[in-house]
């Protein structure tokens, strides 16, 4: 009898429709710039080098915070110790930072004026400069190893006990568990996780400039910055949007390519065991490991904390209103970010689940599911200035933009944060279908019943973590307020960004870390609300 | 239940009327970020000139001056803006190629700019000197572009596509060495540490101990001097003299009342408006004598002269020198 692997639920019915809906917006966005614009003008010689630095730094970004994240994952996966917990948590920091906020962190550290130069000054050994492609990179490795970590880490916490039960009886040692259980895992994951910080990074352009040290370091973001605010070439602007949606598709489709899933079957969920093969050289290879990623993420956010931690007290009374501000369209934001993206995550998963029993690899149900993936991702890689002048331009005409700013800035930063949920949810979902899906088929469970008892239950820490990654996210990001803010309507970013540039440092270094610690405050709640229970 | 609904709809209408029948006239002016702040010169403005209009003035904010203009043109025909306040004069001129600005008719008196002013668009309300701000501790301060070039100072500067006072620097390295201004970048290029993409990061950068010195202006000083009382910050005095960046309002070719619109400009060049500005937004206000500006003012460098283009100039040179800086920088 053909059956379908899975039969399309009204669920996933609903996240076709978000996917169309992203799409609208996003596009709506675009399309509506370029209406705007007096022709589409083409691309300058400056603009292709711009490109072209992008996708380098982007890269190398991404393979490098990747490859760094491997060792603390599998530390973190096997290791238990104190504090690690709060280890987790506290490395999510950095993802979260505002952008000047961390471009400060890192520079307080390896910059001309840092600790690691009065170091290396203070044994003789001359100083570093950390301003080129290096920093760059270094930087965006600081922004984004978290994330990585976290991503590969979810994948390592899905090897169902019973397997690791299995491996211990059969006297795996460190190699056997590579070549059967680690090798395949990180096959299924890095690519995904490589994308996402890959699309993160092309649109850079604080970071990038900053951190560069000039106008070589130039990323398509600054361009389009260019484009709108020195030229008022709406044309160009547009162009390079579009170019980042073709940057965006083709990274998702050649990310896919690598993609194989990671099949070790179904388990009882029971709590996870020791992992075999631990000798001495392990240990010391996972404490190093798990040492030089905290001190790497932890020494600039202690800069920041130190610079800042005694200004918060006498902050002015419109950043606290500014920070109460923030926290309800945190939460809000989340909310509908979380909305979104589990009937889009479903759906995908589904389409992957499917393409796995075809076997169909970049063909129908595989092609499918990384195409929506990509579409998912597009609100991450599509610059934020487009977006915002497009939804400018939409609303316009039909109501004040400035009385919806909060709204908007809300809508966006729901979007923005959406690829991060999908990340981690639907590499869940689609092992939840494939190890209960077929129990849940033999039982006759559809719908929401399905959906409560076999499915859900699996998507509880990607669903904590990814909502703690929006609502981070929501709470750290000036997002789209800056282009329509009005009195009484700053979030608490735009308020020290503001502080900062009035010459207001001491405020502004406390406002800085009173943002961190809300950021890391509501990643925490709804990461350990997705961690209830559970020995992780 | 029916009671309920005409309730309400009674309720909206009486709201609605009685908003009309106040007949308090909105002035809406477009502004950059910080001017609105609570620490900035916004609200105090707000309240003064309320006192005296019988109007309602309502401040919009867009990032800066480059922002301000961008959103001007999206909005065009349809803008609510009666008065845009915060464009400099590297702006104005395609503020008023757009067909974005309607003449002012008032008489400009009392002016205290280092400049002469005459622009029919455009009154100026606030000016400062770009210059490089630095330690009073550090030795060897350059003296001109050449001795900064020649030196191992180290300096951050501001990108001129996404920042005001970057694109002020290009300015001034153009109006200092017109054709000579390539091989001054290529000397400056060592110097630079970094280019931001505005002037908080660089500023914070050079606070953060990053720098040497950082492009801001001569009235930075003023800042630590009299909100800080450090007196440890000076302004290096070039030689060849500094750029100036005047900061100006004008009239919308939209406003709906352009009255009320005039006489916030009137309002603009009045003491009650002028002697706001010093410690809110530390620049030099555009009408105001020497001798009414707070103490600590008189201690600021003083260049040797005021340096600036015509808004028509500046409009001819920014796209070569901006290639020319592009050309020096990325190599």
């Amino acid at each position: 009898m053909a059956k379908r692997a899975q039969p399309i639920t009204p669920l996933q019915t609903i996240g076709g429709a978000f996917v169309a809906l992203v799409v609208l917006i996003i596009f709506g966005s675009l399309g509506a710039v370029i209406l705007h614009a007096e022709g589409v003008s083409g691309l300058r010689a400056s603009d292709w080098a711009a490109i072209r630095f992008t996708l380098l730094q982007a890269m190398l970004s991404a393979l490098v915070s990747c490859l760094a994240a491997i060792p603390v994952a599998r530390a973190l996966a096997r290791r238990r110790f104190i504090g690690r917990s709060a280890y987790i948590s506290l490395m999510g920091a950095p993802f979260i930072l505002p952008v000047i906020v961390a471009v400060m962190g890192l520079l307080a550290i390896f910059g001309r004026a840092g600790w690691l130069n009065a170091a290396l000054e203070g044994i003789g050994l001359g100083t570093i400069d950390i301003y080129g492609l290096f920093g760059v990179v270094l930087a965006h490795v600081f922004l984004n190893l978290p994330l990585a970590t976290r991503l590969i880490l979810q994948a390592w916490l899905s090897l169902p006990a019973e397997r690791t039960r299995l491996a211990h009886s059969l006297n795996f040692t460190t190699a056997d568990m590579r070549r059967h259980f680690e090798w395949p895992l990180l096959r299924a994951t890095l690519p995904g996780a490589a994308l996402i910080i890959f699309l993160i990074c092309t649109t850079s352009f604080a970071v990038a400039l900053i951190l560069g040290g000039g106008p070589g370091a130039t990323t398509v973001e600054l361009a389009i910055y260019q484009a709108f605010r020195f030229d008022f070439d709406l044309g160009r602007a547009a162009l390079l949007g579009v170019i980042q949606v073709g940057i965006c598709i083709s990274a998702g489709l050649l990310a896919w390519r690598f993609v194989s899933a990671a099949d070790f079957g179904a388990g009882l969920d029971r709590a996870a065991m020791a992992w075999p093969g631990d000798n001495w050289w392990v240990r010391i290879n996972d404490g190093a490991a798990l040492i030089f990623a905290g001190t790497f993420l932890l020494l600039p956010l202690g800069a920041v904390t130190a610079d800042g931690l005694t200004s918060v007290i006498g902050l002015p009374l419109s950043t606290w209103q500014a920070a109460l501000r923030s926290i309800v369209l945190a939460l809000a934001s989340t909310a509908l970010a979380v909305g979104l993206a589990l009937p889009i995550a479903l759906l995908i998963a589904g389409h992957a689940a499917r393409a796995r029993l075809e076997g169909a690899g970049l063909k129908g149900a595989g092609l499918k599911a990384a195409g929506l993936e990509a579409v998912g991702l597009l609100s991450i890689a599509v610059s934020p200035l487009v977006i915002g002048t497009g939804l400018f331009l939409i609303v316009f005409p039909v109501a004040n933009p400035v009385t919806l700013s909060l709204p908007i800035t809300g809508m966006v930063n729901a979007l923005v944060a959406l690829p991060f949920l999908l990340r981690a949810l639907i590499p869940a979902a689609a092992q939840a279908e494939a190890s209960q899906g077929r129990l849940a088929d033999a039982l006759g469970m559809t719908g929401t019943a399905r959906l409560r008892h076999a499915i859900l239950p699996r998507l509880r820490r990607p669903l904590g973590f990814g909502a703690g990654l929006a609502a981070a996210f929501s709470m750290g990001d000036l997002g789209v307020i800056a282009l329509f803010s009005a009195q009484g309507q700053e979030t608490l970013p735009l308020e020290m960004y503001r502080l900062f540039g009035s010459y207001r440092t001491t405020d502004a270094q406390g406002a800085a870390v009173l943002l961190m610690g809300l950021s890391l405050g509501l990643f925490w709640m709804f990461d350990r609300g997705g961690r209830v229970n559970a020995a992780t | 239940m029916r009671l309920t609904t005409q309730t309400i709809i009674a309720a909206g209408l009486t709201l609605i009327a009685g908003g009309a029948s106040a007949q308090t006239p909105v002035l809406t002016v477009y502004t950059y970020d910080s001017f609105t702040a609570d620490w900035g010169p916004g609200p105090g403005i707000e309240l003064a000139f309320e006192e005296i209009c019988g109007c309602d003035l309502q401040f919009i904010s867009a990032g800066d001056g480059a922002a301000l203009l961008s959103r001007l043109r999206l909005e065009g025909a349809r803008s609510e803006a009666d008065i845009v306040l915060g464009l400099d004069t590297n702006l104005t001129a395609a503020a008023v190629e757009a067909g974005l600005m309607a003449e002012h008719g008032g008489d400009i008196v009392g002016l205290t700019l280092p400049v002469d002013w005459d622009d029919s668009h455009f009154v100026p309300f606030d000016w400062g000197y770009f210059a490089f701000v630095h330690r009073t501790d550090m030795e060897d301060v350059p003296n001109s572009f050449e001795a900064l070039a020649a030196s191992d100072a180290q300096i951050i500067i501001q990108d001129p596509r996404s920042s005001t006072p970057g694109l002020g620097l290009l300015m001034w390295v153009r109006h200092v060495y017109g054709d000579d201004a390539p091989a001054i970048w290529e000397g400056l290029a060592d110097n630079i540490v970094t280019v931001t993409p505005g002037w908080s990061e660089a500023y914070g950068l050079f606070l953060d101990g990053e720098a040497d010195m950082v492009l801001s202006y001569t009235t930075s000083p003023a800042y630590h001097l009299i909100a800080e009382e450090d007196d440890g910050y000076g302004a290096a005095a070039f030689e060849e003299g500094h750029y100036l960046q005047i900061e100006v309002g004008g009239i919308l070719a939209t406003a709906d009342n352009p009255d009320l619109a005039q006489s916030f400009l009137d309002f603009m060049l009045s003491p009650a408006f002028q002697t706001i500005l010093p410690t809110t937004n530390w620049m030099y206000p555009a009408a105001l004598p020497t001798e009414d500006l707070p103490e600590g003012f008189e201690t600021l460098t003083q260049p040797a002269s005021a340096l600036i283009y015509s808004a028509t100039e500046a409009a001819a040179v920014r796209d070569a020198a901006l290639a020319t800086w592009q050309n020096a920088l990325s190599q």
